[in-house]
């Protein structure tokens, strides 16, 4: 079973999307054999209050619940953020998302800690985004800072039940922040892959044989990246058939669990 | 037939310790993805003893020089561009002609010296007199200068280009960082310019975007300094249900036609 939990629908703000909506989505994930994706709202880290784009996720997947999970995003400056929470726990999404970049917040502020031990409390995992663009090609208006190792290794820390998964990171941000947590920390930090490279460098093999094959998760970053770049990574990579597993889904559902 | 025009390796200068670890690397992931010819270039010592977009005249003969043995070492598998810099036209002029007596099937600008300056116009016209096409470094839409590169974007190797225009061009690694949407405007209307599709940006809507602009006569496959991204690319490409002479013409066609002929053997 591959599981891509870096998806989106919808728009984003600073780019023409062709495709963006469930049913490009399920098209892709399809044609390359992903069978299920937790599913966040692209435009929703910039939105003054996400709570009518998570409605709106949350219907437009509905029909293919089981396969499609709604992630929320969860803006912890807002007042009654709480209410979002139970929400999203109530609706059994898998994990919520929080940008604080996007979302003008301090990422080791008390807003986002007080979101991350709340998220802990309910058994939800927070997922993170380092960045959708690489800075050099972000709109002149797009001043979104990228998240720092830092922040992630505070925010680890927070709450013995706290669980991250960060996306969108690349070698040098995990190996800063996995080698920066005890193993009890580190264990509780999953990295999906879409940003790690590949050969010539060999990045992702060496993490996997550094950090540990357990601690990676599958993702694409589609609509806004081609979803064949992660399921190409792993084709490059020397791995068992159980390892491969372990990164498609195998490590994301244990540390769900 | 795979032609990467976009590779790199690496040397004992090259300031890292595992440099034959990652030309090996490169070469066993290029037999994974079916890669036939790898067109590589080494940017001088990468930085270790002049910067990796200025390489000194030393820097850059050591990178021909130790490319050219590649070459030997892996006959028809490994070609090479002659790196040159255009700041020392007498030694790049030089290079340019021994090097393509010796077999080398481009020239390889980075970013010493921007596309619009003067000083590159006798390069261009040596790369057409010996029918050498030009792999141009190029940051997709640059907007201010960034440390460590006289760097060109597509307006200004468009500029180049249209000033000579019997000289071919390669618009190196669409996917390398940038605004990608205003290099394809830029050389839209340029036919003399080639797009290379590597580099490790994969953004959707890349591909389609380029085969409408410019069209796949003018697209060529490569990597740079992440295959992983080279083969999704190419994956996707075909996903596009591109029709088979059109993904032809991607993976080997366009090279064959602006490299020198019949040089890949």
């Amino acid at each position: 079973m591959i599981l891509d939990t870096s998806a989106y629908v919808g728009p984003y703000p600073f780019r023409h999307l062709a495709e963006h909506g469930v049913d490009d989505l399920v098209r892709h994930m399809d044609r390359l054999g992903i069978d299920r994706a937790w599913v966040g709202h692209l435009a929703s880290p910039w939105h003054r209050d996400p709570a009518p784009a998570n409605q709106e996720l949350v219907r437009a997947l509905r029909p293919l619940a089981g396969r499609l999970a709604p992630v929320p995003t969860i803006h912890p400056g807002l007042p009654r953020w709480q209410d979002d929470l139970a929400r999203a726990r109530d609706g059994e999404a898998p994990a919520v998302r929080v940008f604080p970049g996007a979302q003008g917040l301090t990422p080791t502020g008390s807003a986002v800690e007080a979101l991350v031990q709340a998220a802990a409390e309910a058994r939800l995992p927070v997922v993170l985004t380092t960045r959708f663009e690489d800075v050099r090609q972000r709109h002149p208006l797009d001043h979104t800072p990228d998240l720092e190792a830092a922040a992630v290794r505070t925010l680890a820390r927070l709450d013995p039940q706290a669980r991250l998964l960060v996306t969108h990171a690349d070698a040098a941000f995990v190996e800063e922040v996995h080698f920066g947590l005890t193993p009890d920390e580190a264990r509780r930090v999953l990295w999906e892959i879409s940003w790690i490279w590949g050969p010539p460098d060999d990045h992702l093999a060496r993490l996997v044989t550094t950090v540990g094959g357990n601690r990676f998760a599958f993702g694409t970053g589609m609509p806004l990246r081609l979803p064949d770049g992660p399921v190409a990574k792993l084709d490059l990579l020397d791995l068992s058939a159980t390892a491969r597993r372990a990164l498609e889904s195998g490590n994301v559902l244990e540390w769900r669990a | 037939m795979l032609i990467d025009v976009h590779a790199h390796f690496f040397t004992d200068r090259s300031g890292r310790t595992d440099w034959q670890e990652r030309n090996a690397s490169r070469l066993a992931a290029g037999r994974r993805m079916g890669v036939t010819a790898h067109v590589a270039s080494i940017l001088g010592t990468w930085g270790t003893r002049s910067p990796v977009y200025f390489p000194s005249a030393g820097d850059l003969r050591h990178a021909n020089d130790r490319l050219a043995a590649m070459c030997a070492d892996h006959p028809g598998v490994v070609y090479a561009y002659c790196l040159v810099n255009p700041n020392y036209t007498d030694v790049a002029l030089a290079e340019i002609d021994a090097r393509a007596t010796a077999g080398f099937v481009g020239i390889k600008l980075a970013a010493s010296r921007r596309a619009t300056d003067r000083l590159l116009d006798p390069i261009a016209e040596a790369a057409a007199a010996r029918g050498l096409p030009i792999l141009h470094h190029v940051w997709q839409h640059r907007s201010r200068e960034w440390p460590g590169q006289e760097a060109s974007d597509a307006i200004e190797l468009g500029e180049l280009a249209a000033r000579h225009p019997g000289t071919t061009f390669l618009l190196a690694h669409l996917g390398g960082g940038g605004d990608w949407q205003v290099s394809l405007r830029a050389i839209h209307g340029i036919p003399n310019v080639l797009v290379d599709l590597s580099g490790s940006g994969i953004d959707s809507g890349m591909l389609e975007r380029a085969v409408e602009t410019v069209g796949v006569e003018r697209l060529l496959w490569g990597g740079d300094v992440t295959q992983d991204t080279a083969l999704a690319k190419l994956r996707y490409l075909d996903a596009l249900g591109l029709p088979g002479e059109a993904m032809d013409m991607i993976r080997h066609g366009n090279a064959e036609r602006v490299f020198p002929a019949g040089c890949f053997r």
